[in-house]
């Protein structure tokens, strides 16, 4: 798992939260919330996805750390690792 | 001391008319009032088979509305199908009614929906969905109390057609959409808004409850053509087809309407809503025979004034014989009066039931047809009565009014009445 992959991951969870978003324009280094609508229930089920289909949990002190594609990469790269065994 | 029912009825016209400037709905078998209408005169009966959870296949009224119509996906996604269904009604009733939105003051607007019961369909959907992770209830989603408060299917309306005046659902049973459109006609008269959305909805087929609960009642109705599951009257009736659905009115005081220029589609002449205060499930003949008769007092109209009535009948064993004996008792030498069901057609809508079934009867103002009550293979003769309209719709010289009766569990019955427009 690369941070690319991590994004696309997360891509991929907006997708289905957001479908009236265009994503393939969203920038990695800028927040999502500066560029798609997304409020902070959306946030949460970012969260809740990370948890369902990757068994990733992400604490509530850390929820900052989503904030862009970047910040998102860099946060959960050593959390898939761990899953992954690498 | 004044007589009780004089002096409602001297309230009654006291106050400021109430007119239907609009409609919009989703039933089993149409989008439109026009595509309703055309196949209840037609005769045509739209009931699929689902897959219920845990309980298999049956009868089922689904609506194909576009849901996207009026909603972006993701307050599709977030909110509830009942909610869908509301801003579909909402949206084409607007729409129907003519009004400049842009020009409206939203603060006066106000939302009445009925409702069967609400929050079924998303919490059995949770349980269903924490199942899947041992029970845990930490995949239990944040969206579970916005989407089963209450009051969603008009809290969803106001949010998306940025309505800010009052905003709540009326629980009332099978009764609800008559109860939603009284409670806005009310609210007209008391002047706390000036235009209504009102009526009923229902996402009831979501749930497996409703489902269970009536198979386990001995009340769920099936056949092996889906279209016939539904047949109030018929001698081999053997219960009730639950469907989804919606029929969504804009409400204004008769004086406003006139000033637009509004055209008027009916005025709303009356209303009873009683209590049976006898039995959870098992209609009451006598409160029923009592609501129509203030209902018809506080319009100021006799039985023989009443051209259609919209029967509740469900297909039960026992509940239509009991609207049946209600309906005898007061409509007795009324030639004119003629008497059809629509859930013969699109099964029982539930909180959406009494909203839909007088939509398809108000063109009858129009047009002098009355639709018929369908799959009636062999009258039970105890559901037979003068007037009743069976499987082929029937040319009249005129319709000026319409009851519509819709009862519901606890003992709830309410009675509406509606005339054509300009007659006295």
């Amino acid at each position: 798992m690369t941070k690319e992959d991590i994004k696309q991951v997360v891509l991929d969870i907006i997708a289905d939260i957001a479908p009236d978003e265009d994503l393939t324009t969203v920038k990695a280094e800028v927040r999502l919330r500066d560029q798609l609508s997304l409020d902070s229930m959306d946030f949460l089920d970012i969260v809740m996805e990370l948890r369902k289909k990757h068994g990733i949990e992400v604490p509530e002190a850390d929820y900052v750390q989503l904030a862009s594609l970047d910040s998102c990469a860099n946060y959960l790269l050593p959390k898939f690792q761990a899953k992954s065994g690498k | 001391m004044p007589d009780g029912r004089l002096m409602e009825a001297c309230q009654m016209s006291s106050k400021p008319r109430i007119v239907i400037t609009g409609l919009g709905l989703t039933a089993p078998n149409g989008n439109s009032l026009a595509e309703f209408r055309a196949n209840l005169l037609a005769g045509k009966a739209r009931i699929a088979i689902i897959d219920v959870r845990h309980m298999g296949r049956h009868p089922a009224g689904v609506c194909d509305f576009d849901a996207t119509k009026w909603q972006k996906r993701k307050e599709i996604r977030i909110g509830t199908r009942v909610g869908s269904i509301s801003i579909y009604c909402s949206r084409e009733a607007l729409g129907d009614s003519g009004l400049d939105w842009d020009k409206v003051d939203k603060s006066r607007v106000g939302v009445y929906l009925g409702i069967t019961e609400h929050g079924n369909v998303e919490t059995e959907n949770e349980i269903h969905n924490i199942s899947q992770f041992g029970n845990d209830t930490k995949y239990w989603t944040h969206h579970h109390n916005p989407r089963t408060v209450a009051n969603n299917p008009a809290g969803e309306v106001t949010m998306n057609m940025g309505i800010t005046g009052p905003h709540y659902t009326i629980g009332a049973a099978c009764a609800a959409g008559n109860a939603g459109l009284i409670q806005a006609a009310q609210m007209l008269q008391l002047g706390e808004v000036d235009i209504a959305f009102a009526g009923g909805v229902s996402e009831s087929i979501h749930t497996f409850g409703i489902f269970a609960g009536f198979k386990n009642q001995g009340a769920l109705g099936a056949h092996e053509d889906p279209t016939k599951a539904s047949r109030p009257f018929d001698k081999n009736r053997n219960g009730i087809v639950i469907s989804e659905g919606g029929a969504i009115y804009v409400l204004e005081r008769l004086d406003d309407a006139l000033a637009r220029g509004a055209r008027i589609i009916a005025e709303i002449a009356g209303w009873c809503i009683n209590s049976d205060a006898t039995d959870a499930v098992l209609p009451n003949p006598e409160r029923q025979t009592e609501c129509v008769r203030m209902a018809l007092k506080r319009a100021g109209m006799k039985p023989q004034d009443i051209h259609i009535v919209s029967t509740h009948a469900t297909a039960t064993a026992l509940g239509d014989i009991q609207e049946c004996t209600a309906l005898r008792a007061v409509f007795t030498d009324c030639p004119e009066t003629k008497i059809n069901n629509t859930k013969s057609f699109i099964g029982h809508c539930m909180g959406a039931a009494g909203a839909l079934e007088l939509a398809g009867n108000l063109p009858s103002f129009n047009d002098g047809w009355v639709h018929p009550t369908i799959n009636i293979d062999e009258l039970d003769p105890e559901c037979a009565m003068p007037g009743l309209v069976i499987n082929q719709p029937v040319k009249v010289e005129r319709v000026n009014a319409i009851l519509n009766n819709s009862f519901g569990m606890l003992g709830i019955n309410s009675a509406l009445i509606v005339k054509k427009y300009g007659v006295a």
